[in-house]
């Protein structure tokens, strides 16, 4: 009977007693965590643009390499949290990090179109071309279609446990998939060798650099989390609202 | 100051990057926050219209509907 | 189980043969999109036997798209598919034989139909071995990665188009690696290039040969509860 009894017990703390702690520990965080945010960014952002030196080559265009890295860094970030979510998610049935998993992809798709979009605002100047078909940017373009491709099937299936199972699945075939188009990219741009037009290892960073770097890097990060959070916050609000909307209308349809 | 809004003559492309960067993270930051404030509305005037008796039938709903999910 | 595996095939074969449509409709798509190439791009035939690999294998990745809906959904709608997920066959023996009909009804018309088109587009005499190699290795692939997509969208009304976005973007080494064998015969880049990007083309057959029934089968237990 015991026996019997566990496994619903178990599930029942895994579906509510976890979110409601969550809830509780995450509104805590988010205040300070939007503080943080806002001052490691005002303070990389003031070195970016007035105290940092510009690049011998590149000159003052050096400087969009401050929104431009850390935006890359996220969008990788980004899809290492939801594919390790939504691992977590598949193999222990735990609703937190669907919602995670789920809450996770926007943000990441918004920093690698800032990536793609930064990055072709840099090659202009530098490269004399608003896009360039090598292996980097190409791979980024295709990390944000893998993102839509994941947001796009949540939007589409409707009810929650099983849309986040799905999305999983695609997480996952995708984060394995990534490596492999990755180096077929890589080979196809070796392949038609370039005319050369520019060698991405070529400004080595000077040390006055690595410090705004770092700032914006930090920021964007706890900017990422802070996001994240408040998201995952509103989803786990959606998931009450639709419970509470499903019971009321099993309430009209007895009552 | 002239000098830091000229850029080296890349004001136009360092200006802009910055400037699609703020409306993006704005506009993420303004999304989450609208929709978290959105949803707890809901759940707070659902809960009210529904009281403690509806509130207890959703409970058992989910108790016995657990095995659907 | 091995019968019931080829009980399967069988069935699907006979489906296929019986109501028609998905292999020759692929088939008809991928003979109009390259139809249309030189109308769009005119009849310069240099410039067409240089675009020639790529087009007739990206018409072909489109053309293979555009049955995945077949693979599941009309088993889901009559619910033979939940039959199937009860019956002694694993749900990844399943998947694998869903695929390989997939395949055979309609990634090898396709890669008949292919030398074909390829007159139309002026493909140099010698890069049709290659070409004709990597569609036959390639090909599966498709197959096996669309059931994935397949399975990811079964039970969603016009599944099919999200299914084509959800899979192309895991086509993409296949195409690459498909056209870079086709490309280096046709005298584009040195030899080594070409049997490198074949055997880069059966290993990414034979990888997703493994994913494909493994992401397939999860998916379709998170679609099918």
């Amino acid at each position: 009977m015991a026996a019997m009894n566990s496994p619903t017990a178990l599930q029942r703390f895994h579906a509510y007693a976890n979110p409601a702690r969550f809830m509780a520990l995450s509104s805590r965080l988010v205040a300070p965590l939007w503080i943080l945010s806002v001052l490691v960014l005002g303070a990389g952002l003031w070195f970016a643009l007035f105290d940092s030196p510009p690049d011998y080559q590149q000159g003052e265009t050096v400087r969009i390499m401050y929104v431009h890295v850390p935006s890359a860094w996220l969008s990788m970030f980004g899809y290492g949290v939801m594919a390790f979510a939504s691992a977590v998610g598949l193999v222990f049935r735990h609703p937190l990090s669907d919602v995670c998993a789920k809450s996770a992809a926007p943000i990441g798709a918004s920093f690698t179109f800032l990536a793609l979009l930064t990055g072709s605002l840099w090659g202009q100047p530098m490269w004399g071309t608003w896009w360039e078909w090598d292996a980097r940017m190409t791979s980024v373009l295709i990390l944000f279609f893998l993102y839509l491709g994941y947001i796009a099937l949540w939007a589409t299936i409707e009810e929650p446990v099983r849309a986040a199972r799905a999305a999983a699945v695609l997480a996952l075939v995708g984060a394995i998939n990534i490596p492999i188009i990755r180096y077929s990219v890589v080979w196809w741009n070796t392949l038609h060798q370039p005319a050369s037009v520019f060698r991405m290892d070529g400004p080595s960073i000077a040390p006055a650099m690595l410090l705004p770097l770092g700032l914006m890097g930090v920021g964007f990060t706890l900017l990422f989390i802070t996001l994240l959070l408040v998201r995952m916050r509103a989803e786990v609000m959606r998931r009450r609202v639709r419970n509470l909307r499903l019971a009321t209308a099993g309430a009209a349809a007895e009552g | 100051m002239d000098e830091i809004f000229h850029m080296g003559g890349y004001a136009f492309y360092v200006w802009s990057a910055y400037g699609a960067a703020f409306a993006v993270i704005v506009a993420l930051v303004w999304h989450s926050v609208a929709d978290y404030r959105a949803q707890t509305r809901l759940a707070e005037t659902l809960e009210k219209a529904a009281g403690g008796r509806v509130r207890r039938a959703a409970h058992l709903e989910r108790e016995t509907g657990e095995d659907a999910s | 189980m091995m019968r019931a595996f080829l009980a399967l095939l069988a069935r699907d074969l006979r489906l296929a043969v019986r109501l028609g449509g998905g292999g020759g409709m692929a088939v008809f798509f991928f003979l109009i999109v390259i139809s249309l190439l030189p109308l769009g791009i005119g009849p310069d035939r240099a410039l067409l036997a240089k675009v020639a690999p790529g087009m007739l294998w990206v018409a072909l990745l489109l053309a293979a798209l555009l049955t995945l809906d077949r693979l599941f959904q009309a088993d889901y709608e009559d619910g033979s598919l939940d039959l199937l997920t009860m019956g002694p066959l694993p749900l990844e023996l399943v998947v694998v034989a869903k695929a390989v009909g997939h395949w055979l009804t309609t990634g090898l018309p396709l890669v008949v139909a292919a030398p074909l088109l390829g007159v139309l587009l002026n493909l140099p005499g010698e890069a049709y071995p290659p070409m004709m190699a990597a569609m036959l290795i390639g090909t599966p692939a498709l197959s096996f990665l669309g059931a994935i997509g397949a399975a990811l969208t079964v039970g969603i009304r016009r599944g099919g188009l999200l299914a084509s976005l959800l899979v192309l973007p895991f086509y993409i080494p296949v195409l690459i690696f498909g056209v870079g064998a086709a490309d280096a015969a046709a005298g584009g880049f040195s030899g080594e290039a070409g049997r490198q990007s074949l055997l880069l083309l059966g290993a990414v057959a034979l990888a997703s040969l493994v994913l494909g029934p493994l992401g397939g089968a999860a998916a379709l237990r998170a679609n099918l509860r």
